[in-house]
């Protein structure tokens, strides 16, 4: 059997939903859930690299360049924040992330 | 199988299961480890698929930045491990619910989709006579001029707010100030003194 | 013209006393009000001459329209004919005299202006009463005079119970008018106009009109289906008129209404207002005269007010209670001489009685004055001394309420004239089978004992004897304004060094005060006399020119008709009383306190004036309290306020205090809601393109 679109979809599939478990299974540590943020991330670039082969059109490429770069920028803002918000609290567990309320 | 076949399956797995170790790993540290191979097996894919030129990217950008990044970051915070991933599984019946649901979603709009589509054609990354990466450029710097210069915005901008964000003042800690260094005049700097023999600095 | 001006000389007056009180002051408001009205008074008298005497013309004046609508009009208008001149007379003549006393006995209050325009507003109402063309006016000046008799009973509204008082009146009358207003409904219902002539003429060409009641045929009563019309109209009419002359179920009023000043007392209470309803039923006549049912429900009432209003005015120690009473009673008098059909007995009797009733309550007033402004008569004694005009004044008055006079000449009293006509129209119409007329009759006979007895009771007490008040005139409380302190300070200085023991420390009213009450008690004296001619005797037909229904009434007075017993009667049972009234009360102190404990509580039972007030207090007021608040807490609040504003403000705090334990502030809790609803949406829009279960 050959390898198709529907097995880079299928595996895309899977990662996005791992990445999507890891975001609310977490409880306690933040920088796990950046992480699932980047498997949710490759998931989608598979998608488009799996796409842009089997449709044998290069703009999926280009566009998963680009969300690699924002990827990239997001995993340094993002770590930026955990350390200062570790500076200030002395911990990151998510459980203590109740601020947000009025 | 072609082995082709084989190195998708395998990669795929490999990729699939790191990711999984990712989330439920009790050390950070192990889940950036497994992050990576993650990265790996995906860019394996994408070698398969014939995207060299991402799957290089991803090997690059990730694992050699993101991932150390998260590494350096990890080991730089002084975190209690132990008490790190308590709680996990009293979540877990619920996220597994969701987290069906949205594969089960996502596995029918992909199907029909499929359905949609017809037979599959051969996977082709680059325009016939062209390497991947010769096909990305003539495309990125052309038809995509702006959109490239917009996400070196974003690098910077990303990068400008990471040092901000981190960046503190600690008092007591000497720096250099270039301007005092050059304002400085030998009217200010020397001071000349006549010290009489036997007396010393009065 | 003139009629013009009499009506709308008191509506001027009153609308500049009472709107420039201030830059006119209390002087220029007096004098303006008493003139217009005196001005009024001397053309009404010329009015009635000229009907009576110089050959004027029945007519009405219009003055604008009032009402025209789809068929229905009503008029401003004066009608002039012998009712209501006779009418017009009454209220200007006592009037005017009120407002002359009022200016002594208002010396020292600060707020004369206003008073003197609602007298003037009350006799501007009571015109527009008594000269009205149809009903809807007789209704504007129906609650013209029962407002200005709200204003002034409680115009020393900073006493509350003069407040209440005016309240009470106001309510009660309330339940009378609501009976008016429904008889006049009805009028137009069966017979298409409030106008009175032509209501008259309807009801004479078509007298058996009835009222279909649908409604009990749909709820599947067939008897009293047709109800006769005249009959409804006349108990509802009689409603209002028992509302306005506090007749029984209804009386209770007017003794309350004593809160008020005295002159307002004389004029509202006693000779004009309360007799409204006596001239509404004179002025309907023709309907009653159709109606024997209604008509004997006027006898009845009348005659059961005249007596119980008797008995109970026998155990009141308040002057002004007793003289009140006596009102109602002799109100009685008047109705049920209009129920059996002696309309002109029931008018001649208004007419004598606003004289004799205006003179007692000036006279109490000139008492109470005199004793700074003491009314229980139990603190009174031994004023013939002090004030002998006073005195001679209050015997006349009483005098003829009692209706003093020799049977068979025609020399007496001006009550002995009307009031023995009307019991001898009682025995006649009695005797004749009509309805209630025997019980009339009896009732009136026995009221006229009780009046007797109480009326010399009151003299007894108040100006022979021993004075048993305390020596400082320690009854401030009772009418107490706030100039009238110095005003007794200077009374008793004036007289503390003159006072011997058992004297009573008063002193005999001003001129102005005592003008009044010679007039008056000159009227009480030969109005009878004068006019008994004219309003029952031989030249009765000619002088009301048909103005009223005399049909039955004229056969059933004349003197020789009825036995000589009859006649003789009451001026019996009057010397009788008298006779009681001085054992009791005349010749030794104390009698009467002792027979009132002797007798507790029969005592009780008339003191507290058969408990009507304790039992309407339960039925009616604690009954609307219980209604009231069973409405304002339950339904009110709980039902519309529970399930409206409280309800709503409630729901949305459980809503919001649910809603906020929402907002947790926790990062995953906000992302997994953010999952879920991207799931939920995904699986809303593979729904609807038909990709799941469909």
């Amino acid at each position: 059997m050959d390898i198709g679109l529907p097995h880079y979809l299928a595996v895309g599939a899977a990662l996005f939903t791992i990445g999507v478990l890891g975001l609310f299974v977490n409880r306690k540590n933040v920088i796990i859930l950046l992480m699932s943020i980047e498997l949710v991330l490759l998931a989608v670039n598979i998608n488009l690299v799996a796409f842009s082969a089997f449709l044998h059109d290069v703009a999926g490429q280009v566009f998963a360049m680009f969300v690699l770069t924002v990827a990239a920028a997001e995993a340094a803002v993002g770590l930026a924040i955990l350390v200062t918000y570790f500076r200030n609290r002395g911990d990151i567990a998510v459980q203590d992330l109740n601020l947000m309320k009025g | 199988m072609t082995l082709a076949g084989v190195a998708f399956y395998l990669l795929s797995a490999v990729a699939v299961l790191s990711a999984l170790m990712v989330v439920s790993l009790r050390n950070p540290v192990h889940s950036v480890l497994f992050l990576i191979l993650t990265f790996f097996s995906a860019a394996g894919l994408f070698v398969l698929l014939g995207a060299e030129f991402l799957a290089m990217l991803i090997v690059v950008v990730y694992v050699g930045a993101v991932a150390v990044l998260f590494l350096f970051v990890v080991m730089m915070l002084d975190v209690d491990f132990v008490e790190l991933k308590q709680g996990f599984t009293r979540y877990l019946p619920l996220g597994l619910v969701v987290a069906v649901a949205l594969l089960a979603q996502l596995v029918v709009v992909g199907g029909a989709w499929i359905e949609r589509a017809g037979p599959d054609r051969a996977p082709l990354a680059s325009v016939p006579g062209l390497t991947n990466t010769e096909t990305l450029g003539r495309v990125l710097y052309t038809d995509y001029v702006l959109l490239f210069q917009l996400a070196g915005m974003v690098l910077l901008i990303a990068m400008i707010g990471a040092v901000v964000l981190t960046l503190r003042h600690r008092p007591g800690v000497r720096r250099q100030d270039v301007a005092v260094q050059v304002g400085r005049s030998r009217a200010k700097a020397v001071k000349l003194h006549d010290i009489r023999p036997g007396q010393g600095l009065g | 013209m003139i009629e013009l001006a009499i009506l709308f000389a008191p509506a001027f007056a009153a609308a500049v006393a009472g709107l420039f009180q201030k830059p006119l002051g209390d002087r220029l408001c007096m004098a303006l009000t008493t003139g217009l009205v005196l001005l009024a008074a001397g053309l009404s008298l010329y009015v009635f001459a000229d009907l009576t005497w110089g050959g004027g013309q029945d007519r009405v004046i219009a003055i604008a329209p009032f009402v025209d609508v789809a068929g229905f009009t009503s008029n401003w208008s004066i009608r002039i004919d012998t009712l209501s001149a006779v009418m017009l007379v009454v209220v200007t003549s006592v009037s005017a005299l009120v407002h002359v006393y009022s200016i002594g006995y208002m010396a020292q209050d600060p707020h004369r202006a206003r008073f003197f325009s609602f007298l003037s507003l009350f006799t501007f109402a009571m015109l527009a009463l008594v000269t009205a063309n149809d009903f809807l006016q007789m209704f504007f000046g129906w609650e013209g005079v029962g407002l200005a008799s709200y204003l002034l009973i409680g115009f020393w509204y900073h006493k509350p119970s003069a407040n209440d008082a005016a309240i009470k009146a106001f309510v009660t009358n309330r339940v009378g008018d609501v009976g008016f207003a429904l008889g006049i409904m009805a009028c137009y219902l069966a017979y298409g106009t409030i106008a009175f002539d032509k209501l008259f003429a309807a009801i004479a060409a078509n007298p058996h009109a009835g009222f279909h009641f649908e409604f009990l045929r749909a709820m599947g009563i067939h008897a009293a289906l047709n109800a006769p019309a005249l009959e409804v109209i006349g108990v509802l009419l009689f409603i209002g008129a028992m509302g306005k002359s506090a007749q029984l179920f209804l009386h209770v009023w007017l003794p309350d209404a004593m809160e008020g000043p005295t002159p307002v007392s004389a004029l509202i209470h006693a000779a004009t207002m309360v007799t409204a309803g006596v001239f509404m039923v004179c002025r309907v006549s023709p309907i009653y005269e159709l109606a024997p049912f209604a008509a004997g429900m006027i006898t009845i009432t009348g005659a059961a007010t005249a007596l119980f209003a008797a008995t109970v005015g026998l155990a009141q120690n308040d002057i002004k209670r007793v003289v009140a009473y006596s009102t109602c009673s002799q109100l009685g008098y008047m109705f049920f001489a209009a129920g059996v059909g002696a309309y002109g007995v029931a008018m001649f009797h208004l007419f004598t009685h606003a004289f004799f009733k205006a003179l007692l309550f000036l006279g109490a007033g000139s008492v109470i004055h005199g004793l700074h402004h003491e009314q229980d008569m139990r603190q009174m004694g031994a004023v013939r001394r002090a004030m002998p005009l006073t005195w001679a004044a209050m015997l006349i008055g009483t005098l003829a309420l009692i209706g003093f006079g020799l049977p068979g000449t025609s020399i007496g009293f001006a009550g002995f004239f009307s009031k023995d006509a009307a019991i001898e129209a009682a025995y006649a119409a009695g005797a004749s089978g009509r309805f209630g007329g025997q019980f009339a009759f009896w009732a009136s006979i026995a009221a006229a004992f009780l009046t007797s007895f109480y009326s010399w009771r009151l003299l007894f007490m108040t100006f022979e004897g021993k004075f048993r008040g305390a020596a400082h005139g320690n009854g401030h409380g009772h009418e107490q304004v706030h100039g009238h302190n110095d005003h007794a300070a200077h009374a008793e200085a004036a007289h503390a060094p003159a006072l011997a023991a058992g004297a009573a420390p008063a002193h005999e009213s001003p001129l102005v005060m005592l003008l009044p009450l010679g007039v008056l008690a000159f009227g009480a004296t030969f109005a009878g006399m004068a006019f008994a001619g004219l309003f029952v005797g031989a030249g009765a037909p000619g002088f009301w020119n048909g103005a009223l229904a005399l049909a039955h009434g004229e056969a059933a007075h004349g003197h020789h008709e009825v036995p000589v017993w009859v006649v003789w009667a009451p001026l019996v049972v009057t010397l009788v009383g008298f006779v009681l009234a001085f054992l009791i009360y005349g010749l030794r102190a104390g009698v009467g306190a002792w027979i009132a404990k002797a007798t507790g509580p029969l005592n009780a039972f008339l003191v507290h004036k058969w408990y009507f007030d304790e039992i309407y207090h339960v039925v009616w007021v604690n009954g609307a309290k219980g209604l009231g608040d069973l409405l304002w807490k339950g339904g009110d609040k709980r039902l519309i306020d529970g399930l409206g504003p409280h309800g709503a403000v409630a729901a949305m705090r459980l809503g919001a205090r649910n809603l906020r334990r929402a907002q947790t502030g926790y990062l995953y809790h906000y992302s997994f809601l953010m999952l879920l609803a991207v799931v939920a949406f995904g699986a809303f829009a593979l729904w609807t393109t038909g990709r799941l279960g469909g």
